[in-house]
């Protein structure tokens, strides 16, 4: 707990230090991002040790508000994900540096590290504070520190409109929670979570509604569909390593939110489960369907993001089932699939939002068509890239492989089960899982292949160079983490035992008796994953003995004997994903627009596909239209002159005298 | 689990890396019988890759090191997938619940790879190529898993050997139905994912028609060779699915062991006759294959919920 709150205090006296640096050197950023990589090392050592003890460490303290108190404690669940954002933190601080250099001379780089010292921080104080008047300010704080940070580049229209978006989209879902936390508030008296948990205050009617109000409020930041029209304008406006922490660990804190909030649960309705294995497959399968047909790097990768909350949000939803439906085996493999897929997202959406940022660093560009052939000029990004791709995808022998088959196995589990109203929702999960993998390894074969891979399509990826070792050396960390937790899953998923039994209310007992029961198919993953990479290396040594004292030439690829091959030839990514997406148009509805050649002799002609998002397009962009236009009605109240206002202050007063006096 | 058994089952894997290139040269008998002619010899393929191991290489100028490591590692997840396959009323050599879904991905990874080689050359062919493979693969996907779900239900086992343990004469004799849905869906499936007519045609010579094969153009010897001999390996371990469920053994450890082999055999000629017999569809009509075969194994998990 000491290191916890040390490692806050770090975080705020090295931001409000970096504030104070002026200059065009980088000493900001030094200070800044120092700050963040001490308390990450302070953060990651004190909670793996509540983790792995299993304890929980709490303290209060009295404060001047005349609300809530200084209440605040670790436990378990809180340390899981401490663990995520102390380590994203660091390692995208580190990156940071380099990163943010180039901006040095124009913008005050002082400003930006306060608010993502700031932004780790109150990450921070979200996870460990148990009053909800806390949790709240923090959580604004979160919010507030984060859309500074998408507004670094507010120069550029495009970014303002992006951080306009997510500011009112986190303060929409913002006021749901504020609804919740009333609501609990009144019941319990007090605004103390512990308090909230002794009254079990998510029961009955009541507690439906409070868990609808949480699920929208704490969904919002999450991005589940189809409240994540904020993640794909955000993510692509806010620099490289912000991405990486905002999409890595900031999104998650929504799903921790939402799993506190259910710890109050006596026992979750039977359509809890449901509806979050709804929510969660849809966010899944859209989420990776928007994203086959983005052209964006970094927007690509920020509606993957949904697909993966979207994973993680399907395996809480099975653990509800299971809890509703009284089967244990549900419960501990659906929570620890969804925990550990929590701490694999962060790993390797961060690795892949800061290659992704190599990449915009070097070239300049985002444009996946504009990309290609990277692999040769920047080596080790393209290394980390293609863990980071194919850890994403669940293959083995990688972490994502491990998450998903505890999913997989938790909804296998109860598609077994004689009570259809079990079978049913396992089955969709299961199906759902299956085709968002197939989707998602379609979409990261066309991210990787084409920006890393063929020849360059433009000046600027002919011209790139390797990212330099700051840079480099969190990519290699979390790459290298992507390969260690799939190796080393069953001892992983042990430690989230206590986590587990945190929220599922079973005894630790029973959760630890159900995990080992999934020991033997984890340590086999584990075994055949080691075999996996053995019998590669022997294969390719045979290969490299077969080869070694015979002819081996390069040439040009078979092109049917075309005399001027040009990189210009090449597919591009949008006709790589053109038949998913023509298959999957009406939902995607790609506005597409062409010059159609009608000549004999084909000449100029061009084409342009774009696709907007469905729920902002046609969701929000009608309501809040609607609501726009609602309130134009009320534009004749302002009418400019001074005089009126004070009379509508007047007016106001005498109505408030009024009421009070009667 | 005696030591006959894992030993029947170490023989089992043995068979599989043995005789996977033989059903190749039983579907091109098949075909080359249908056809009139009398066709290339039942061991084509162990002589193709005999000659390609001789062979120097010649890479594209384009390609870099995954385009090497590719069909290596891509053979390694191969053997491992066909080592979790129950074969003839034997377990498979590595077993575990949920062992069926590392199976699925193992293929994922093979093809994964596959793709992003073909990505790595630059060419407007395979990557055409690539796009239709993780296209028809990511509906095969689905199709495959409600298929082993139906069967995870009725044998309420989670892991391949033990789904094929359950499945006996008692399972045919009651509920028939659903084994012959899930056998449809799990041929669809098998021909899609091993690139047959009437989803990709293995012999077709335009390089704008082929899936697989076009993807796999600028690979030469012994690469070439792994690459071969792991679609091989591939199309045992998913016939071996299928057979698995028309000859469910139980007849002792030898008898089911030939009995399986002997299916696998028959399976192969059926896939022969099917190419024979059938054009390949239009590209557009892959999907409403494959989304059919998804129905086939949706329609047996029906009969199981009710």
């Amino acid at each position: 707990m000491l290191g916890i709150l040390t490692g806050i205090i770090i975080l705020l006296a090295s931001g409000f230090l970096a504030l104070l640096i002026r200059g065009r050197r980088l000493w900001a950023s030094y200070v800044g991002a120092g700050g963040v990589v001490a308390a990450a090392v302070l953060g990651v050592v004190s909670s793996a040790r509540i983790l792995s003890s299993g304890g929980v460490e709490s303290l209060r303290l009295a404060w001047a508000l005349p609300l809530g108190e200084l209440h605040v404690s670790v436990d378990a669940l809180s340390a899981v994900f401490l663990l995520a954002v102390f380590g994203m933190s660091g390692l995208s601080a580190v990156y940071g540096i380099e990163y943010l250099a180039p901006y040095g001379g124009r913008k005050p780089l002082g400003v930006s590290w306060f608010f993502f010292n700031l932004l780790a921080a109150s990450m921070v104080m979200v996870l460990v504070a148990r009053d909800a008047v806390l949790f709240l300010i923090a959580w604004e704080t979160m919010s507030l520190a984060s859309f500074f940070l998408v507004a670094f580049e507010n120069e550029r229209a495009e970014v303002r409109e992006a951080a306009w978006t997510y500011l009112v989209a986190t303060h929409l879902g913002t006021a749901f929670l504020l609804v919740m936390f009333a609501l609990l508030g009144r019941a319990a008296g007090c605004f103390d979570f512990d308090r909230f948990g002794e009254l079990k205050l998510l029961s009955g009617n009541m507690g439906s509604v409070l868990f609808i109000l949480a699920l929208v409020g704490f969904g919002t930041k999450a991005g589940f569909m189809p409240v994540h029209v904020w993640l794909p304008e955000a993510h692509p406006a806010a620099p490289s390593h912000v991405s990486a922490l905002m999409s890595g660990v900031m999104i998650k804190t929504g799903i921790y939110g939402l799993v506190r909030v259910l710890t109050w649960a006596e026992r979750p309705v039977w359509w809890w489960g449901y509806l979050m294995v709804a929510i969660g497959l849809t966010s899944g399968v859209f989420g990776v369907l928007f994203a086959l047909a983005q052209h964006d790097l970094k927007r690509l990768l920020a509606y993957h993001s949904v697909e993966n909350i979207g994973i993680i949000g399907t395996g809480i939803g099975v653990g509800l089932i299971g809890m509703s439906f009284d089967l244990p085996a549900l419960v501990v493999l659906g929570f620890s699939g969804a925990f550990l897929h929590v701490i694999n997202h962060a790993i390797f959406k961060g690795l892949l939002f800061l290659a992704a940022g190599a990449v915009l660093h070097e070239t300049g560009t985002r444009n996946i068509e504009r990309l290609g052939g990277l692999i040769k000029s920047m080596p080790w990004t393209g290394l980390a890239f293609f863990v980071g791709a194919a850890a994403i995808c669940g293959l083995p022998p990688l972490n994502g492989f491990v998450s998903e088959l505890l999913i997989y196995l938790g909804a296998f589990n109860g598609a077994k089960s004689m009570a259809a109203l079990v079978a049913a929702p396992m089955l969709a999960v299961v199906v759902g899982l299956a085709l968002i993998g197939g989707l998602a390894a379609a979409c990261f074969a066309k991210a990787f292949g084409i920006v890393f891979q063929g020849e360059p399509r433009s000046e600027q990826a002919a011209h790139a160079h390797e990212c330099v070792g700051l840079m480099r050396v969190p990519m290699l960390f979390l790459a290298i983490g992507c390969a260690l937790i799939g190796l080393f899953g069953p001892w992983v998923v042990s430690v989230l035992a206590p986590a587990v039994e945190c929220v599922s209310g079973l005894p630790l007992s029973s959760v630890a008796g159900q995990l080992a029961t999934s020991m033997r198919p984890l340590t086999l993953v584990a075994g055949c994953g080691v075999v996996l990479i053995m019998l590669g290396a022997g294969f390719a040594l045979v290969r490299w003995r077969l080869l070694r004292h015979r002819s081996v030439s390069t040439a040009v690829t078979w092109d049917c004997g075309y005399v001027r091959p040009t990189a210009r030839m090449q597919y591009t990514a949008s006709s790589f994903a053109q038949p998913l997406t023509a298959l999957f148009s009406p939902v995607l509805r790609t506005a597409r627009k062409a010059v159609a050649i009608d000549d004999v002799f084909p000449g100029h002609s061009e084409l342009e596909t774009h696709t907007p998002d469905v729920a902002g397009e046609f969701l929000f962009r009608p309501i809040f239209s609607g609501v726009g236009a609602l309130f134009s009605r009320l534009l004749w109240l302002q009418q400019g002159r001074l005089q009126v206002y004070i009379l509508y202050v007047a007016i106001a007063l005498v109505t408030l005298l009024v009421w009070k006096t009667r | 689990m005696n030591t006959t058994i894992s030993m029947q089952s170490l023989i089992n894997f043995f068979l599989a890396v043995v005789f996977a290139p033989l059903l190749i040269g039983l579907i091109n008998r098949t075909k080359a019988w249908f056809a009139g002619r009398r066709g290339q010899p039942l061991f084509q393929l162990y002589y193709d890759l005999a000659k390609l191991a001789r062979k120097g290489a010649v890479y594209s100028r384009t390609t870099g090191w995954l385009f090497r490591a590719g069909p290596a590692v891509g053979l390694a997840a191969a053997i491992v997938a066909a080592a979790l396959v129950p074969f003839g009323g034997a377990p498979g050599l590595i077993r575990f619940d949920g062992d069926l879904v590392l199976f699925a991905y193992c293929f994922g990874l093979m093809r994964f790879l596959t793709v992003l080689g073909a990505l790595d050359t630059g060419s407007s062919f395979e990557g055409m190529g690539a796009s239709r493979e993780v296209t028809f693969s990511a509906l095969a996907e689905p199709a495959m898993f409600l298929a082993l779900a139906a069967l995870v239900r009725r044998t309420e086992s989670l892991s391949l050997s033990g789904i094929y343990a359950g499945i006996d004469v008692e399972v045919w004799r009651t509920s028939p139905a659903l084994l012959l849905l899930v056998i449809g869906t799990l041929v669809v499936v098998l021909l899609a994912e091993n690139s047959r007519i009437p989803v990709d045609d293995p012999n077709t010579h335009l390089e704008l028609t082929m899936i697989h094969e076009v993807m796999v153009l600028d690979h030469g010897g012994p690469d070439f060779g792994f690459i071969l001999y792991g679609g091989a390996v591939k199309l045992w371990a998913m016939s071996a699915l299928i057979s698995g469920l028309i000859v469910p053994g139980h007849f002792g450890p030898w008898c089911g062991t030939l009995s399986g082999v002997l299916c696998m055999f028959v399976l192969a000629m059926v896939v022969g006759i099917i190419e024979s017999v059938m054009a390949r569809l239009r590209l557009l009509r892959v999907p409403q294959l494959l989304v059919g075969g998804a129905a086939l194994s949706a329609v047996a998990l029906m009969i199981t919920l009710s």
